[in-house]
């Protein structure tokens, strides 16, 4: 099992959130939380990559067997879990470039390997890009300075590709893409798919499961997971809403 | 999850790296301040008469002046009889004549410092001019220099060699009478450098200085002084130091700088004098003027400041744009930590015509610092078609620090252009756990944040400095996020 969490709970300035998620992710799924808004969604991505004030209550992570909850936000990232943002963060002055080789040094060297040189990391680098279909001022831009949404999200993925993680956690990928960045944010994403990793995205969208097809679909509502099912699942939220799924669990 | 705040308190807590004290005989004036103390130092320097009088009238001028308390910092009253106002290294004999007969452990210090003047000196091009305490003990490059026609020596061998350079030039930026601290340095200071660049020298090398404050309550007062005749050109890098003591010590430094026709200076400084401690014992009180004269036509002069240390700082390297053309350039990164106050910032006083100025401001307060810009753009009717762009940038790391911006403008000319830019900004937490989520360690990020921000600074650093000063930053704000 790459994922494990067995009734977690969480909350954020004293407020509960999350109220016993019990869920399992195994290697070389995808799987998709969908939700209405404040169902915890976006907490739960948050408290998986170590967000330090989101306050764990109760309940158990394990990652490839390990205690995640243990583990301070960097050490998990250097384990292999990625979380893509729904807001990525400006860093002016920062170079798009140099964070993402410092991300994927941190990365080698916590597993015991050489530090990339810089040839073979603009090589890397360039490869990626070129399957984003990121233009190459990006190699000189700060970090998310002036990106427009979209070019944030494409970041996202294209950081995502160089760090290679054992599973990908992404926050809202698809939202505000249009249909031509979101068909390239989606070949990027299953451009990693492969039986040792797995990805959990989280979305409102039906959409964006045309375009990566999940093996499960979570529903989480007011902090639970109330039905779980495959792609179908998603489409039919997609035809009825959120509402009957509620409805359903408190009858 | 390990607690972030807690790698802070470790990291905070550093010991300043360059706290250590050369156990060197110092030939030094008992604490005090009168006459008798202004004529000691004259005798002692063997000065010419016109200097004497020079500093006697300074003293005057300054006893019937009062400390300027218009700064936002706060500290105790500076008595200023319990200071020694000089010390000298005791040499064996007389003064060294190459490096090979300065003292090994003076030399040994330097290298402490980052700056062996044998191999560091040669293979980065850079002359160095090492004031230690108050009195040159080295000088490199003097020769090459001197076929160049550059002159650059400690200021006593200017006063020596150079009178008519001296008595022409000093004083001529910054008069003796200019304020509380200046008047104070005129009448006593010990050392220094001068440079002098003759009509059309563009100088070969970078010029660079190294003050360091040694011996225990003393007082370091030292003057520069640097002119670039018609057509000449230099780049001047002044790096400070100081041990690490309980005692408040005080520091008030002149600089002045004059640019005729078609001349440019570049002065930069990366000050990392002792901070005090975490709890904001001790540290060097820096109450420094800085003042560049653009005399001529077309001339050009840019002050480039990294200041991480001192307990306090006072200081606003500025320009006075005389010339017609003339351009004044301030780059500044300003860095509070812990109790540490900086009061810092600009003046750009216009009077020729189209005359141009740039202020860059960047503030970083951390712990319970206080960190203040403090500018003044000044148009008088001589200078149209005047232009200044201003930017103040401040960063806030943690709660309890605080960030303050006075900028001035006094516009007397209608054809004058004034554009100023200025914002606040804290350190996110959304930016510093993008980078944990990254992988990157905290320590790491806060850099790389911190880094961006001075980015365009930096960039005006002469090359080998700006790695200097990157790491100078680190080391001083480690984890300064909570």
């Amino acid at each position: 099992m790459l994922l494990k969490i067995s009734g977690l709970s969480a909350r954020v300035a004293g407020k509960e959130i999350l109220k016993g998620i019990n869920l399992e992710v195994k290697a070389g799924e995808v799987h998709a939380i969908m939700g209405p808004n404040g169902s915890g969604k976006s907490t739960l991505a948050q408290v998986l990559a170590g967000r330090e004030d989101y306050e764990v209550t109760g309940g158990s992570v394990t990652f490839e067997g390990r205690d995640l909850l243990a583990l301070p936000a960097e050490e998990r990232a250097r384990a292999g879990l990625f979380l893509g943002f729904q807001y990525p963060v400006e860093i002016p002055g920062v170079n798009n470039v140099y964070l993402l080789k410092a991300a994927l040094n941190a990365k080698r060297k916590a597993a015991g390997e050489p530090e990339v040189d810089a040839y073979e990391f603009l090589a890397l680098i360039k490869q990626k890009m070129k399957l984003m279909q990121m233009s190459e001022t990006f190699l000189t831009r700060g970090v998310n300075e002036g990106f427009s949404g979209g070019e944030k999200k494409r970041n996202e993925v294209l950081q995502m590709l160089v760090l290679e993680p054992k599973l990908a956690i992404l926050d809202e990928t698809d939202s505000g893409l249009d249909i031509d960045a979101l068909k390239v944010v989606s070949m990027g994403v299953n451009s990693l798919r492969d039986p040792k990793r797995a990805v959990v995205l989280v979305t409102h969208y039906q959409r964006l499961l045309d375009y990566i097809v999940p093996d499960q679909v979570h529903v989480l509502s007011a902090g639970r997971i109330l039905k779980s099912g495959d792609r179908s699942l998603a489409l039919e939220l997609e035809r009825r809403g959120y509402d009957w799924v509620v409805e359903s669990q408190v009858a | 999850m390990s607690s972030k705040s807690q790698d802070v308190e470790a990291l905070i807590g550093q010991k300043y790296r360059h706290g250590f004290v050369t156990d060197i005989e110092s030939d030094s004036l008992p604490p005090g301040l009168d006459e008798g103390v202004v004529r000691a130092i004259s005798l002692k320097k063997k000065e010419p008469a016109f200097l004497l009088d020079w500093r006697l009238k300074a003293f005057r001028h300054w006893q019937t002046m009062q400390e300027p308390m218009w700064a936002h910092v706060h500290y105790k009253p500076i008595d200023y009889q319990d200071i020694s106002y000089y010390s000298a290294p005791r040499a064996p004999q007389n003064a060294p004549k190459s490096i090979d007969e300065v003292d090994p452990k003076l030399l040994a210090t330097y290298a402490k410092l980052g700056i062996p003047l044998h191999e560091r000196a040669r293979l980065a091009g850079v002359a160095v001019d090492a004031v230690f305490d108050s009195v040159s003990v080295a000088t490199t490059f003097k020769e090459k220099l001197g076929k160049a026609g550059v002159i650059f020596c400690s200021f006593s061998d200017a006063v020596r060699d150079h009178p008519q350079l001296i008595e022409r030039y000093l004083g001529s930026v910054v008069p003796p009478g200019d304020n509380f601290f200046a008047a104070l340095n005129s009448a006593v200071f010990s050392d220094g450098s001068f440079v002098y660049l003759p009509p059309g020298v563009r100088c070969p090398m970078e010029l660079s200085t190294y003050f360091r404050i040694n011996a225990a309550k003393t007082g370091q007062f030292e003057r520069t002084l640097i002119v670039a005749a018609e057509g000449a050109s230099v780049s001047y890098l002044e790096g400070c130091t100081a041990p690490m003591r309980d005692e408040n010590q005080l520091h008030a430094a002149v600089v002045e700088l004059v640019a005729l026709d078609d001349a440019r200076i570049k002065y930069s400084t990366v000050q990392n004098w002792y901070p005090g401690d975490e709890n904001g014992i001790g540290g060097i009180y820096n109450f420094v003027t800085k003042r560049g004269e653009c005399r001529g036509r077309n001339s050009r002069i840019s002050w480039t400041q990294v200041e991480t240390g001192s307990a306090i700082t006072w200081k606003y390297p500025s320009c006075i744009l005389k010339g017609e053309n003339s351009v004044g350039e301030f780059y500044s990164v300003a860095v509070a930590n812990n109790y540490q106050q900086a009061d810092t910032g600009t003046k750009m006083i216009h009077i020729g015509r189209n005359t141009r100025s740039t202020i860059v401001s960047k503030g970083i307060s951390a712990g319970h610092a206080e960190n203040t810009y403090r500018g003044l753009v000044k148009i008088l009717p001589s200078a149209a078609g005047a232009r200044n762009f201003t930017q103040c940038d401040s960063l806030l790391m943690g709660a309890k620090c605080a960030a303050h911006t006075f900028p001035y403008m006094e516009v007397k000319n209608p054809t004058a252009t004034v554009e100023h830019e200025a914002s606040t900004s804290k350190i996110g937490e959304d930016q510093l756990f993008y980078c944990l989520q990254r992988g990157i360690s905290a320590e790491d990020a806060v850099n790389m944040i911190v880094s961006g921000f001075c980015k365009v600074v930096f960039k005006e650093l002469p090359m080998e400095f700006a790695v200097e000063a990157q790491n100078l930053l680190s080391v001083s704000l480690e984890g300064a996020v909570g």
